[in-house]
């Protein structure tokens, strides 16, 4: 498939190796500036006056399944949803510090949120199609909602479909209301939904903890996929799920970031204790 | 065991029956108001009802198509102030609604829907009718555009926080602009409830005597200058029935009777708009 020409409004900015990244092997390296898509320096997260993220330094791999695992309340969705300014839509919710997207600052003042939510696609915890709309409409929603002509809408469908391997489920069906396919099916939808806007990076909050484990080793092996194109970020709970899709492991604890390494190097040899006693089991 | 089974099946049942009963009486006055108007309006009605303007007094037959075209064009005008103002103001209440002025503002609505219309007629009377030194039909849309403003604010309020937060969350993560999301998502999907809820202000407002009595007022001719006393149903029943005709008697019932036809007809209209448009009822 041919890169889709990208209107120079969208980007922030225009790196100018990205074709030269993309012909790169992969790397598993950490820290390597250029394979960093995002990255986030000293970010704080508040609700209200307490902080829910306490200076995170973590850089987000291009090409790559990062997971952020960690207890409940230790930050995990706060991080990720700080990373496309969805964190400020909640009232009296803030962010501090700096979150780089191809080294361009998406908390600058002049900044659009809207924007950087189109580079840097979401996928909820619950499946959340609109009832409103149809399945097709509901794979077109970000354009079309944003009052974009779709041109080849339908090819668009289908192969945003095919790319979660939803098409074959569901391509007699296009009309009907996405609420009406299965919990794990919707699910998938709303990964087509977000890559229909060919973001850069994808977020994941917990995307399979409403899910049946049928459902959930279909989304996984659609996150092996689409690692191949896109940065990826996945929160989870599953211990057993981070080890499976995810190339770097981050383990968050009370707001704070305490280990990211190599997924393997996290989970055999933890440097950190606290690393250690949540992955075997001893709290969380 | 089997006794407390056997309680448990008779407090069951107690229950069951008594809902029932409540029901049935609820049911009583409506279905018989219904019938009511019914049995007694259905003989005033003819062709010439419908067509016809009311006859000089003490001559029987004659119609009320002026004050039914009143009526509808009364409602109309107040829908058309009414319902952009109240939808608006349900969705600032919605999105804003935990701000200072958001209660103020809440609250008023509050207060504003307990105002006994007579007492919004005599406003409006006040303001508008004495300053352009005319009955209106504007005077009376605006003083049912009043008394719909606050039920279609605060039903839009209540149905838009029952869109789930996620699916605001996900416009928004698709990167739709705020306001986009607002019209296209939560008030969309929102929309048969909202629009449930402005068929009952609509409804309220076309069965409203008391504030048109001294704004549109009435009118025996044709009036469909707005900017002229304007005839209208609830009215005209009103002035009939008080009336010591038997001829107008018959005539005022018919009347009800096409006013609670036409609040019908607007209800399933409504949803049957909304249902086609919006695919999921």
């Amino acid at each position: 498939m041919s890169e889709p020409a990208r209107n120079p409004g969208v980007r922030l900015t225009e790196t100018q190796d990205d074709a030269k990244d993309r012909s790169r092997p992969r790397t598993e390296k950490l820290d390597d500036a250029r394979t960093a898509k995002m990255s986030a320096e000293g970010l704080w997260a508040f609700y209200g006056e307490s902080p829910a993220l306490r200076g995170i330094d973590l850089p987000i791999a291009d090409k790559q399944v990062t997971a952020v695992i960690g207890p409940s309340g230790s930050g995990k969705s706060t991080f990720i949803r700080s990373l496309n300014r969805m964190h400020e839509v909640v009232p009296d919710a803030r962010v501090t510090g700096r979150v780089l997207l191809d080294g361009q600052d998406i908390y600058h003042p002049e900044v659009d949120p809207v924007l950087v939510r189109r580079r840097v696609g979401m996928v909820f915890q619950r499946p959340n199609p609109f009832p409103t709309l149809s399945i097709r409409d509901n794979v077109l929603a970000g354009k079309k909602l944003d009052g974009e002509d779709v041109p080849r809408a339908d090819e668009l469908v289908e192969r945003t479909l095919r790319q979660v391997a939803l098409w074959d489920e569901v391509k007699d069906v296009l009309e009907r209301a996405g609420t009406s396919l299965s919990v794990g099916q919707q699910q998938r939808l709303c990964i087509a939904r977000a890559l229909a806007l060919e973001p850069e990076v994808l977020l994941m909050d917990e995307p399979c903890s409403a899910l049946d484990p049928i459902a959930t080793v279909r989304v996984e092996e659609l996150l092996h996929e689409l690692r191949e194109r896109y940065a990826i970020v996945v929160v989870t709970h599953n211990m057993q799920q981070a080890a499976r899709v995810a190339n770097l492991t981050a383990f968050f604890y009370m707001g704070e970031l305490v280990e990211y390494d190599r997924t393997d190097v996290v989970f055999m040899r933890p440097k950190e204790r606290r690393t250690e006693d949540y992955i075997t089991g001893r709290f969380g | 065991m089997r006794d407390r089974f056997f309680r448990r099946r008779l407090v069951d049942r107690t229950v069951r029956g008594a809902c029932l009963l409540a029901m049935l009486l609820a049911l009583v006055p409506l279905v018989s108001v219904l019938w009511f108007v019914t049995l007694r309006g259905i003989g005033g009605l003819s062709w010439s009802f419908f067509s016809e303007l009311p006859r000089p007094v003490g001559e029987t037959g004659g119609g009320m198509a002026n004050a039914l075209l009143g009526t509808l064009e009364l409602v109309g005008l107040a829908c058309l102030f009414g319902i952009p103002a109240g939808v608006l103001a349900g969705i600032h209440l919605s999105t804003f609604g935990h701000s200072r002025f958001g209660r103020f503002v809440r609250f008023a609505a509050d207060v504003m829907s307990g105002v006994p219309s007579i007492a919004v007629g005599l406003f409006v009377y006040a303001v508008v009718v004495t300053t352009s030194r005319s009955f209106s039909g504007f005077a009376g849309a605006i003083a049912l555009a009043i008394l719909m403003l606050p039920t279609v604010a605060r039903t839009t309020e209540e149905l838009l926080k029952l869109v789930p937060e996620a699916l605001r969350e996900a416009a928004l993560g698709l990167g739709v602009p705020k306001w986009r999301t607002t019209l296209f998502v939560v008030l969309r999907t929102a929309a048969p409830g909202v629009v449930t809820g402005i068929m009952l202000a609509v409804a309220r407002a076309s069965g409203e005597t008391a504030p048109l009595l001294f704004t549109a007022f009435n009118n025996r001719f044709w009036s469909t200058d707005p900017s002229e006393p304007m005839a209208s149903l609830p009215v005209t029943i009103y002035a009939y029935a008080v009336s010591p005709y038997e001829d107008w008697h018959r005539q005022a019932w018919a009347a009800a009777l096409v006013l609670v036809a036409l609040v019908l007809v607007l209800n399933v209209l409504a949803r049957f708009v909304v249902r086609r448009r919006w695919g999921l009822g």
